[in-house]
């Protein structure tokens, strides 16, 4: 038993942390999110890097590597709240490879892997369903009632959406046709969560971080605020929300590659804690930085908003717990006959 | 990251599992409380017999030497299949461990056996009237006199001391020293004139705990442990033991309980109720943190062999965890709930675990501190 990442995980989550600090500046962040643009020679250098294909097979283009490593990646992208496709494009290959057949892996998830033909995804069986990233993606994967179908960007209506993240490039789609994928959607669906729910609780990491820090230096009544126990108590709480979130995505990660019985149950709690993590850290946040938290001018807001868009997105905690308690034994029980 | 246990491990808890099996002894005897504590002295003299009293401690002195893994598997296998608890567990998860850590090797020759066997009982003499967690302005002292001690004061929320031989005390020994520093850790003989005791009356009707009243009690200078003077970093030592070896079996009593909950939800006809099913979920997601939490730790410390005050966040945990199982369960069952049965008494004994063995309000001020580094108020 051994709860903890071996040395080349490390290693990722080491790289990726310094990488990320050094080209996603905060100065960086906010002038990529005022002008709602991502940046292409980063984007190009984190394919360099090989993240987008990490728990892609090296069959088709990919390092091989598993959810863990993927975790790790998208821990540290929502501690920088880096703007970049990466999520949506992660998002994509999970549902290709796990719900797609032989013909549509071999076809996709090359430029998925590779960043040169990027897919995006959206989660719930909709209409016109919210997807991130559609636009300059090439393929989307859309659940559908009974099942996921694959469109290609290029024929599909994709109408640009200025959410309150600014962080991430959002949009309205509209599709026709496409190909439907035979496998299970939630085998995909439940690791997108896994994901989604790493960025989160680097988000919380992140937010958590200025809190205390701020707590520390600034002074009212001649004593640091973080002295006073209705203050310190609430970063305390920020630790006990991040944590939880941490343990249960990390655990989630390890379930998807090693326990596939127990994903649907790990990846549900693990996404619907971090939801509620990341968005109760930052608003908490927001609540020790007092006025200056609510200042255009201050990163904090960049961390709140993702926090909540990113926790709407992919499925609400509600809708997890929906499921969690279902998965716990509270199925409806059909009616007995006679 | 791998959370599959190894075959060694599999098999320990294979070990633990079939002995508890063969060896269980049944429910607990209801009603009397000395039977009851007579029951969980017999049950431990057996795990005693089997080498499974005081699995973590060296084997020098009686224990299993277990590693930090098997204790935690022993502490999920325990609890899980409903085994009573042993007598004298204060004495095994603190007493015991203290004694190892800082006592000489008389104390060890004398105070260890028994405490295994539960022939002698161990309580805990801490907490004051005045000193709850202010627990290092406690007011209780002692008196060097003729090669011994003369101890006065009261303590309060002891545990099992009408049972006790032991008393694991602090004691004021330097009244002119900073409130830290004039702490000595004694172990008091429970069977003298000198200690009088009286029972304190909880509101679920039962007197788990007693008040201490000490005039003038003795205490032998051998029974001084790690040095006059240095009490509060001995009994800090206890603390850290306590909280450390509350994770993994607490983690298994709410699964427990909470897996209990589930049915009784389904055979009430109440799954349907989305405001319980919401409820459900929540404490099902903090189960699970707590387990996970507690797996992350126990890795740290064997990565670093340092525990780290993680323990700290599990206790608080756990304490809301229970309270909000036992508040769903009084909701799902309704006013007939509050009847005296199992869960009216969960229901009232929960709202004690926010309090002993540290409030949560102290839980956040240590994580506050000593996690996120934040300035102290004092």
């Amino acid at each position: 038993m051994d709860f903890g990442f071996n040395d080349e995980q490390q290693e990722i989550q080491r790289t990726a942390r310094d990488f990320l600090s050094a080209r996603f500046t905060p100065e960086k962040v906010r002038e990529l999110a005022e002008s709602h643009t991502y940046d292409d020679s980063l984007w190009r250098e984190i394919c360099e890097l090989g993240w987008p294909g990490i728990a892609i097979d090296e069959e088709h283009g990919g390092q091989g590597l598993g959810m863990i490593e993927l975790v790790i990646l998208c821990e540290q992208l929502g501690y920088a709240c880096a703007p970049t496709p990466f999520l949506s494009n992660a998002a994509a290959g999970l549902m290709i490879d796990a719900v797609g057949g032989d013909e549509q892996r071999e076809r996709r998830l090359a430029g998925i892997a590779s960043g040169e033909a990027r897919g995006a995804a959206a989660f719930t069986p909709e209409e016109s369903p919210i997807v991130p990233d559609a636009e300059g993606a090439a393929v989307l994967a859309l659940p559908e009632a009974d099942g996921v179908r694959l469109v290609e960007a290029a024929g599909a209506e994709i109408e640009p959406l200025e959410l309150i993240d600014a962080t991430r490039a959002y949009a309205r789609v509209s599709a026709n046709g496409g190909d439907s994928m035979p496998g299970d959607p939630p085998a995909g669906v439940d690791r997108v969560a896994v994901a989604v729910a790493a960025e989160l609780t680097g988000v919380a990491q992140r937010a958590m971080e200025m809190a205390v820090e701020y707590a520390k230096e600034r002074e009212q009544f001649g004593r640091p605020i973080g002295a006073y126990q209705a203050v310190s108590h609430r970063c305390a709480k920020m630790l006990l929300d991040t944590e939880e979130a941490r343990s249960l995505t990390y655990y989630a990660g390890w379930v998807a590659d090693a326990e596939r019985d127990s994903l649907p149950m790990a990846s549900a709690m693990a996404k619907a804690r971090a939801s509620d993590a990341a968005w109760e850290v930052t608003a908490s946040a927001l609540q020790v930085l007092g006025g200056i938290g609510f200042t255009w001018e201050h990163d904090l807001q960049f961390l709140l908003k993702r926090a909540r868009a990113t926790g709407q997105l992919w499925g609400t905690s509600g809708q997890y717990r929906e499921r969690i308690a279902d998965l716990v034994g509270l199925a409806a029980e059909e009616p007995v006959a006679g | 990251m791998d959370l599959t246990p190894t075959s060694e491990e599999q098999a320990f808890r294979d070990e633990v599992r079939s002995w508890l099996e063969a060896n269980h002894p049944g429910p607990e005897p209801e009603g009397d409380d000395s039977a009851k504590f007579e029951f969980q002295r017999h049950w431990q003299s057996e795990l005693h017999e089997a080498g499974w009293a005081g699995i973590s401690w060296p084997k020098d002195y009686g224990g299993r030497g277990a590693t930090l893994v098997e204790q935690a598997i022993f502490s999920e296998e325990m609890p899980r299949s409903r085994a009573p608890r042993p007598a004298n567990v204060l004495g095994l998860v603190m007493g015991g461990p203290v004694v190892i850590a800082h006592g000489d090797e008389d104390q060890k020759e004398r105070f260890l056996e028994p405490i295994l066997s539960a022939e002698e009982i161990w309580c805990q003499g801490f907490s004051e009237p005045e000193s709850g967690s202010d627990l290092a302005s406690l007011k209780t002292k002692a008196v060097a006199e003729n090669g011994g001690w003369r101890v006065t004061g009261q303590k309060v929320w002891t545990t099992f001391a009408h049972e006790a031989k032991w008393c694991m005390l602090l004691a004021r020994t330097d009244p002119d020293a900073p409130k830290h520093k004039g702490l000595t850790y004694f172990i008091l003989d429970m069977e003298q004139d000198e200690v009088d005791l009286r029972p304190l009356r909880q509101i679920t009707g039962e007197a788990e705990f007693n008040e201490i009243f000490m005039e003038g009690a003795s205490v032998p200078d051998e029974n001084v442990v790690g040095g006059v003077g240095n009490g509060w970093m001995v009994g800090i030592t206890t603390l850290m033991h306590e909280r450390a070896g509350l994770g993994a079996a607490s983690a298994v009593a709410l699964r427990r309980d909470l897996d209990d909950l589930v049915a009784l939800i389904q055979e009430r006809g109440l799954a349907d109720d989305p405001v319980i099913r919401d409820r459900v979920a929540r404490l099902q997601v903090a189960a699970e943190a707590l387990r996970l939490g507690g797996l992350r730790t126990l890795t740290q410390t064997m990565r670093t062999g340092i525990p780290g005050p993680e323990g700290s966040l599990a206790k608080w945990q756990w304490a809301d965890a229970n309270q909000e199982l036992t508040e769903l369960a009084t909701d799902v069952l309704g006013p007939g709930g509050l009847e005296r049965s199992e869960w009216s008494y969960k229901f009232l004994r929960s709202r004690a675990n926010s309090i002993e063995g540290g409030t949560t309000e102290v839980m956040k001020n240590i994580i506050a501190e000593r996690v996120l580094g934040l300035p102290r108020l004092r």
